[in-house]
């Protein structure tokens, strides 16, 4: 394990930290909000981060992809985090790429990898039927009917799901095994039939859906083929799902260190009683204990991206580690930011707000600390 | 082969030869070898390994072989440290002059000081302790009050006061101590650093008992006590930076402690009989508290990995290792508490054949954590230092 980037992974960081700084600062989060983006992400921007690269960094070179590793893509997270950036990096390349990648046979990933790494298709990944993470309980039904299936059910919370063109959808086969199947949003030019995408408007103000899908036809070419194995499916669905965890714990690394930075920068200037506020211990211990916090949480992450380069047996031990630090980082730090800023943080002028209501949808996504210390502890085998 | 590549293969080869194997056993604090005057040995094998090493001079690898060191380049003596460690090699002694005081002489001491003191060290057969606190003096040390005033003939210091939480301070050769020796100076500038012989006439040393039962620290009294002016380390007046730059050294010297692998009882183990017992809604509350306690534990175990090879980079790694000590301690504390939660009242048993060994330690070590978060910088002290040098909070 190294905690080190390499030299390709340290110029994919700095161009992004560029770039983003430059291209989708906090100002463009606040402009997405105001005029109402249903994607929730600037086009131009994101079509920007695939000429970049971005979108083949953690792929094979033999699929098109530039093999730079997540170590190099958790650094690109954690600098949306900082800038809070949107973009449908984690749902379109992370979740979709990685179970494509995994599931798909030979033609399919002939059809589809390609076109993913190109942006001509964008995926996002149907899986949640309820508030909380819960990749195990589905109750959305596949069914053969002739030399096809037929889809029935309803998925809540798809991220990037308006406007997306393929849907990779978890569904539950007649023998109770899970099958993977991709969902085009639009058949010959129309929508396709019995698929209904609706925006869900969430605090963040960006891209989340709800899908019902009510007898959807598909062809067999659409079913995933690795989901003949029922295991490992469920193997690359987990697959997948940590490899985004640890995105999203990258995330809010980022996230979490920049609203530090702004809280601390404040305890700095803010006076009162003729003095800066920062100087009264009862802030400055809680302002240390939350670096402290942020430390463990960097080790964690970069433990974690460093396990799937290395494609560690621990990963999933990692991914929860990291994802359940981050997920009660974003709601301690974030709380603890608002309330030392006083009254200027709950003001929607200021930017902070924005900050914890990224925070807080980062936390429950993909499942919160309780639901990761339970999946450490079901590892740990108690 | 580089050059280093070689050295380590011969650093290995030697080691495999030399260190018996049954010193590559993790370490109980009962089989630590102290160097010093009484110096004992439990068999042959550590008497062995402590003479093979110290002929080697490998007490301290990088010293000066003209004082009794191996004379080797700091990278090398990582090397020999880090082959030590993937061989699971015990430290042959145990020693705070090597660990503490050593590097501190080797800097800032004079010629005479250094064969006087650095030599006896590395043959392992002078102990020292640390006599820094006081009773009025604890997070507040530059408060202390202990003086020193040279005599008419300006030959010796005369001492007069008491230190505290001196560990082993009735086992200790020799002590370092801070001393007042100006006291119309600003606090910190009329304090000075002084090496005192325990065998001095008017030394009393009081071991203390804590609530967990029989410890190492002890309170050492003085009463009219000399020392002869060449003991001053750095100029009168200049203790202050002295002691800095010395624990500068001690998470280093810690570490050699934690990583003999001193008695710490698995959760995992001790944990899963008391949820076994507990009521289902009990048990899923202690199982999410065991996952928060082993979590710390994983995640302080992933910084402790990264900010040494961070520092092995040369990146700068000061603001991650000043929540070090706070981490480590508080973890231990909140550890115990989960236990002695999990066990209820078998964790809080104090003698008897009734009860198992292990409970007993586990209550005994439960009481002893408390003195962690208040011992070498309590976590306030540490709070203040994060808030201040790293995080740069005024006032």
């Amino acid at each position: 394990m190294t905690f080190l980037l390499n030299d390709e992974q340290r110029m994919l960081r700095d161009s992004a930290a560029d770039f983003l700084q430059g291209q989708a600062p906090v100002a463009l989060q606040r402009k997405l909000r105001d005029e109402q983006v249903p994607a929730g992400f600037d086009s131009g921007v994101w079509q920007q981060a695939i000429d970049l690269g971005w979108t083949a960094a953690i792929f094979p070179e033999q699929h098109g992809g530039l093999e730079i590793g997540y170590q190099g893509i958790g650094a690109v997270f954690g600098l949306m985090g900082k800038h809070l950036s949107a973009l449908p990096l984690l749902s379109h390349v992370v979740l979709c790429g990685e179970l494509l990648l995994r599931t798909g046979d030979a033609a399919q990933l002939q059809r589809w990898l390609p076109a993913l790494i190109a942006g001509e298709e964008r995926f996002a990944l149907a899986v949640d039927e309820t508030g909380r993470h819960a990749p195990q309980r589905i109750a959305t039904r596949a069914r053969r009917d002739g030399d096809g299936w037929v889809l029935d059910g309803e998925k809540w919370f798809v991220v990037d799901g308006v406007g997306a063109s393929q849907l990779l959808v978890v569904a539950r086969l007649e023998d109770q095994s899970a099958g993977l199947f991709v969902v085009p949003c639009q058949m010959e030019g129309l929508q396709t039939s019995g698929l209904q995408v609706s925006a869900l408007q969430m605090v963040d103000s960006r891209n989340s859906a709800h899908v019902l899908l009510q007898g959807v036809r598909l062809d067999n070419a659409q079913r995933l083929t690795a989901s003949d194995v029922p295991t490992a499916l469920g193997a690359a669905l987990e697959a997948a799902l940590d490899r985004a965890r640890v995105c999203l714990a990258a995330e809010a690394l980022g996230l979490t260190r920049e609203a530090f930075e702004r809280t601390v920068a404040y305890l700095k200037e803010r006076i009162q009683f003729d003095v800066p506020i920062g100087s009264f211990q009862a802030l400055q211990h809680r302002a240390a204990r939350l670096y402290v916090d942020l430390e463990l949480l960097e080790s964690c992450v970069s433990a974690a991206l460093s396990a799937i380069d290395q494609d560690a047996p621990d990963l999933p031990l990692l991914a929860s580690l990291a994802k359940a630090r981050a997920s009660d980082l974003c709601e301690k730090l974030l709380n603890e930011a608002v309330q030392m800023h006083g009254g200027i943080g709950v003001t929607d002028e200021f930017d902070l707000g924005l900050f914890v209501k990224r925070a807080r949808m980062i936390q429950h996504s993909l499942g919160d600390g309780l639901f990761h210390r339970n999946r450490y502890a079901a590892l740990k085998g108690y | 082969m580089s050059d280093m590549e070689i050295f380590r293969a011969e650093v290995a080869q030697w080691l495999q030869a030399n260190c018996p194997p049954s010193m590559r056993t993790p370490i109980v604090a009962e089989a630590m070898v102290w160097g010093g005057s009484q110096i004992s040995f439990l068999d042959e094998d550590q008497r062995l390994w402590f003479e093979r090493m110290r002929d080697r001079g490998w007490f301290a690898p990088a010293w000066p072989k003209e004082y009794g060191g191996g004379g080797l380049s700091p990278h090398q003596a990582r090397v020999v440290e880090e082959e030590m460690a993937r061989l699971g090699c015990r430290q042959p002694q145990y020693n705070l002059g090597v660990w503490m005081l050593g590097p501190v002489l080797l800097e800032m001491g004079t010629e005479e000081q250094k064969r006087e003191h650095l030599i006896p060290m590395m043959q392992g057969r002078l102990r020292w302790c640390q006599g820094f606190s006081e009773p009025n003096a604890g997070s507040d040390l530059a408060s202390l009050k202990t003086t020193a005033r040279l005599n008419e003939s300006g030959s010796h210091y005369i001492i007069n006061g008491s230190k505290i939480w001196t560990s082993d301070g009735d086992k200790a050769d020799w002590m370092y101590a801070l001393v007042r020796t100006d006291n119309s100076a600003r606090k910190q500038e009329g304090i000075s650093f002084v090496l005192i012989d325990m065998k001095s006439p008017g030394i009393t040393v009081k071991p203390i008992a804590l609530i967990g039962g029989k410890s190492a620290f002890c309170q050492v009294f003085f009463d009219n006590v000399q020392t002869p002016v060449r003991q001053l380390v750095g100029a009168p007046g200049a203790g202050w930076s002295v002691a800095k730059r010395l624990l500068q050294h001690e998470r280093a010297a810690m570490s050699k402690f934690t990583e003999g692998g001193a008695p710490s009882h698995d959760p995992l183990t001790v944990a899963a009989p008391g949820l076994k017992a507990a009521t289902p809604a009990e048990m899923a509350v202690l199982r999410d508290q065991l996952t928060r306690v082993l979590m710390d534990a994983h995640a302080f175990g992933l910084t402790h990995q990264r900010v040494k090879e961070q520092a092995l980079a040369g990146q700068d790694v000061s603001g991650p290792g000043a929540i070090m000590k706070l981490l480590q301690t508080e973890q231990e504390v909140a550890k115990y508490e989960l236990l002695l939660q999990t066990m209820g009242q078998r964790g809080l048993s104090w003698e008897g054949d009734v009860f198992s060994p292990d409970e007993h330690a586990i209550g005994r070590q439960w009481l002893l954590t408390k003195s962690y978060t208040i011992a070498g910088g309590s976590s306030e002290v540490q709070l203040n230092i994060i808030a201040k040098r790293v995080l740069g909070l005024p006032g």
